[in-house]
């Protein structure tokens, strides 16, 4: 059975943190919303208060929260000479699946990138006009500056209540926050969290090193906190039961805990859960778009008609949904051209185990963010004249591993991993280690892309999404570098053991432990429509109603997690949306 | 699990019906008024009835001679059946984890570049069906090789067979992969050691004491300031079952 819905100003797919901010805005402006997301509606008290949230076989091990690759899934591989192979089962594509998207269970590390990360283009022109960057690196100016977005973060974390301590304000440095930090309108919402054991040994180390160390922002919240819907946070409590898990408290930032609440008051907003998104419908004219068809959960087929069509469907299905509808050229590496699917980038990790003797770290007590963290080898923040790449990392002490199964292998190098060996050491390394995380930027190459599969599908009968992804020199230049800066700090901890290790030392695979899963980029915005999806205020260059939010845009990653950014950029678009494109539709970098 | 996913547990009629019964898309406007705790998100705990649900004695006894090895007996705590781990697996294989409800399983599957390219085995078969069909080959072998029951094997000759394995070494016909299969029993048997008891392994929370770990504990903000120090906290379980 096929139905027709009534036309809305605006529908988005998806209700995540990009899908719930634009919600806000666009029905706050006055506009008649429809929201089409794949997953069930869940809140915290009906579906993971603390009676049921702290279950690590359940959402550690199983990852019941996360969508399941039975119902979709991406294929594999490192180069377009291979073919590529279906994820079957857990990897590090964590993909959200119910209202709220992964924002219900990601782990809070509450981001702003620098200025320099979205301009490196000329900033290398500028800067280290000698630089020599390895042949397909893709670097290229975002089109939207940190000064243009400054507010919206700003908004983002008030919205959010992000915990943490301001580094410079309006300009001026502040004690206790990241010196290298783009300036401020405002401090943090909440105060940064207590520091762990490991935070405070980390801070010591660094800081006598000649080092910056400050608390990461963290939307696990630092007090309690009414944010400006009028929505009521707690503190948090540090339980431990954070990343892949939904709060029970209303104490880590989600939309469901701080935006979902308010939009479901209002009388122009509508949503429709448990419906996929197949794709948008194109007009005749070609110039735009007239909605999306989805199947719901009984499995007819709907379409719902809207003046403007938002894609929040995740970074990953927000390019799907691009090459599933046909929008824009799809990019073909043999030529170089086309956009749909181009710059995609990831995070480049680099690690520092550590274990040290006699301590009692209690790892329990912990959030996904509870870290200390230096930048001084961050983004663009050091000299990179002499070191052939471009790029850096967040090196942060990072109290996250609370649970017992997802530390089983954190037992010093050559132990053996069962038997009376095995117990022996994990009793010790349970209280006794550490880690030190280089979260790296990623440039995009020429040979890294997203394409659609010609081999599999998803439960809906349409290609998968694929992947073909291999880390570049840069990326492998930068990660050493970063990797060398970690085993200084190890080495002056005081731990007895430790190991240090740059990720793409090894080709990719989406099964890496403690790989990240932070996927960016293939809908890349910019300034020329050669080389981008989207122009500055995400707006396809090809359907001028067609907007698409998510880390999909990012043409480069920072050192750092994304949401905080890719929300910025969200309340960003909806006010270009809101103040221009609703007075005079069309491209809006006319 | 999602209004879809009940759907469809009840066969094809509903996906097939021409016109659904009354539903349309799920549609919100305003508050949502449930309060009460959704069915679906309530823990399903293993079934205490005292009997198996599909491991049969003989799997079992193979099993349990293994997990032992994994997890034996010794000064950092019980074994792994000791612990409850048989219990926990058979309750895990007899549901939507040994299903392999979670999976991806259409083909075609390219065993000579899964490992290269995903980092790891894949299989289109089920845990259930791994454990089946491993079991069963791990004890043939025995009874080939050694000629007696894999159960009545010295701990050490347990332990070699674990070794070679862990390498990859040990060849148990074209359908197994030994070195998957021992991933598959390791990570299974530490889930039962340390998941919440009330999933039938981790029996007195033993795993958890044996590390210090306080269970489902949901409020560490008067202990954040004791840094560095041993603060014995008493485990606790999600439902008390012991
Ligand atoms: C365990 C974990 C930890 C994380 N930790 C951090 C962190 O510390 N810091 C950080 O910055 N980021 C973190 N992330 C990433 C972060 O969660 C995401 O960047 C962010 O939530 C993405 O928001 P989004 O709105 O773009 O997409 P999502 O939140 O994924 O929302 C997209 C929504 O669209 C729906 N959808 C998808 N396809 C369709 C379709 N075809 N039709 C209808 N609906 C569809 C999905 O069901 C989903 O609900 C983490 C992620 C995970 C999983």
């Amino acid at each position: 059975m096929t139905y027709k819905r009534p036309k809305a100003d605006a529908v988005i797919v998806g209700l995540g943190w990009a899908g719930s901010l634009m919600a806000e805005e666009l029905t706050r402006a006055g506009l008649d919303v429809v929201v089409i997301e794949r997953g069930p509606y869940e809140v915290t008290h009906r579906n993971f208060p603390p009676s049921v949230a702290a279950d690590e076989l359940r959402y550690g091990a199983r990852r019941e929260a996360l969508r399941p690759p039975s119902v979709q899934t991406l294929t594999f591989r490192n180069h377009r000479s291979q073919t590529a192979l279906p994820g079957r089962d857990l990897s590090n594509w964590v993909v959200g699946y119910s209202v709220g998207g992964a924002g219900k269970h990601w782990s809070a590390n509450a981001w702003r990138f620098t200025p320099a990360d979205f301009t490196m283009a000329t900033r290398v022109k500028e800067r280290y006009p000698h630089m020599q960057l390895p042949e397909g690196l893709i670097v290229q100016d975002w089109g939207v500056t940190y000064d243009e977005l400054e507010p919206h973060y700003d908004r983002w974390e008030k919205i959010a209540g992000i915990s943490g301590k301001a580094g410079v304000l309006n300009g001026a440095l502040q004690p206790g926050g990241n010196p290298f930090e783009g300036s401020r309108s405002a401090e943090y919402p909440t105060p940064p969290l207590e520091r762990s054991r490991w935070n405070d040994l980390f801070h010591a180390t660094t800081e006598k090193m000649g080092l910056h160390p400050f608390p990461i922002p963290a939307g696990t919240l630092g007090a309690a906190y009414t944010n400006p819907l009028g929505i009521n946070l707690a503190p948090c409590t540090y339980c431990g039961f954070c990343g892949f898990y939904g709060c029970g408290n209303w104490s880590k930032s989600s939309p469901n805990a701080c935006v979902i609440p308010a939009l479901m008051t209002r009388k122009n907003f509508t949503l429709l859960t448990e419906c996929t998104v197949l794709k948008a419908e194109k007009a005749a004219d070609g110039k735009t778009v007239t909605g999306v068809t989805f199947i719901d959960s009984d499995r007819n087929i709907g379409f719902q008609p809207a003046d403007i069509v938002i894609f929040a469907a995740f970074q990953f299905d927000n390019v799907r949904l691009m090459l599933l509808s046909q929008i824009g050229t799809p990019y073909d590496p043999a030529t170089r051209t086309g956009t749909i699917g181009r710059a995609y980038n990831f995070q480049t990790m680099s690690y520092g185990f550590l274990y040290f003797e006699n301590e009692y770290m209690n790892p329990f007590i912990s959030t996904g963010a509870l870290a200390t963290q230096v930048d001084d080898y961050n983004g663009d923040n050091f000299d990179h004249s002499d070191l052939g790449f471009i790029g850096g990392a967040g090196i942060l002490a990072l109290s996250d591993q609370a649970t017992p199964m997802g530390m089983t292998d954190r037992v010093p190098a050559g132990t053996k991993l069962w038997g009376s060996e095995w117990k022996k050491a994990f009793q010790h390394s349970y209280q006794n280690y550490a880690k030190i995380q280089g979260q790296g930027t990623s440039y995009a190459h020429a040979e890294s892309y997203l394409s659609l599969d010609p081999n599999y599908t998803d439960d809906n009968g349409q290609p998968l999404l694929r992947m073909t992804f291999e880390f570049n020199e840069n990326d492998r230049r930068m990660a050493r570098f970063v990797r060398d800066r970690i085993a200084d700090i190890c080495r002056q901890s005081g731990a007895k053991t430790w190991e240090a290790m740059a990720f793409p030392d090894q080709p990719f695979s989406p099964t890496r432990a403690y790989d990240s899963g932070h996927t960016i980029g293939g809908t890349a915005m910019g300034l020329d429509p050669a080389t981008s999806a989207l122009n500055r205020y995400q707006q396809s260059w090809d359907a001028h109603n067609l907007f698409v939010i998510g880390a999909s845009s990012f043409p480069n990653n920072a050192g750092y997690n994304p949401t905080g950014t890719l929300s910025a950029l969200t309340l960003w678009t909806a006010k270009a949306i809101i103040n221009d494109y609703l007075r005079q539709p069309g491209l809006l970098t006319r | 699990m999602n209004r879809r996913e009940a759907l469809f547990s009840l066969g094809t009629i509903a996906a097939s019906l021409a016109v659904a019964p009354g539903l349309g898309a799920v549609e919100l406007k305003g508050v949502p008024h449930d309060t009460q705790l959704s069915d679906d998100h309530m823990p399903q705990p293993a079934i205490r009835s005292g009997g198996f649900l599909v491991l049969s004695e003989a799997e079992r006894r193979t099993l349990g001679a293994l997990y032992d090895r994994l997890l034996p007996a010794d000064e950092y705590g019980p074994s792994a059946t000791e612990a409850g781990c048989l219990e926990f697996i058979d309750s895990q294989l007899a549901g939507h984890y040994g299903a392999g409800k979670a999976l991806y399983l259409e083909g075609p599957i390219r065993p000579e570049s899964e490992l290269q390219l995903m980092g790891t085995a894949q299989f289109l078969a089920s845990p259930l069906e791994r454990y089946r069909s491993g079991l069963a080959a791990l004890e043939a072998y025995a009874q080939r090789v050694d000629g007696q029951h894999l159960a009545d094997l010295p701990a050490e000759r347990i332990d070699a067979l674990l070794g070679e394995m862990e390498a990859g070494r040990l060849d148990l016909g074209q359908a197994i992969n030994s070195k998957g299969l021992f991933e598959l029993l390791l990570q299974n048997v530490r889930e039962g050691y340390l998941a919440d008891p009330m999933y039938g392994g981790n029996r007195n929370m033993a795993g958890w004491k044996m590390i210090g770990f306080p269970g489902a504990r949901y409020d560490y903000r008067p202990y954040i300031d004791r840094r560095g120090e041993n603060l014995r906290l008493i485990p606790v379980s999600l439902i008390p079952a012991d």
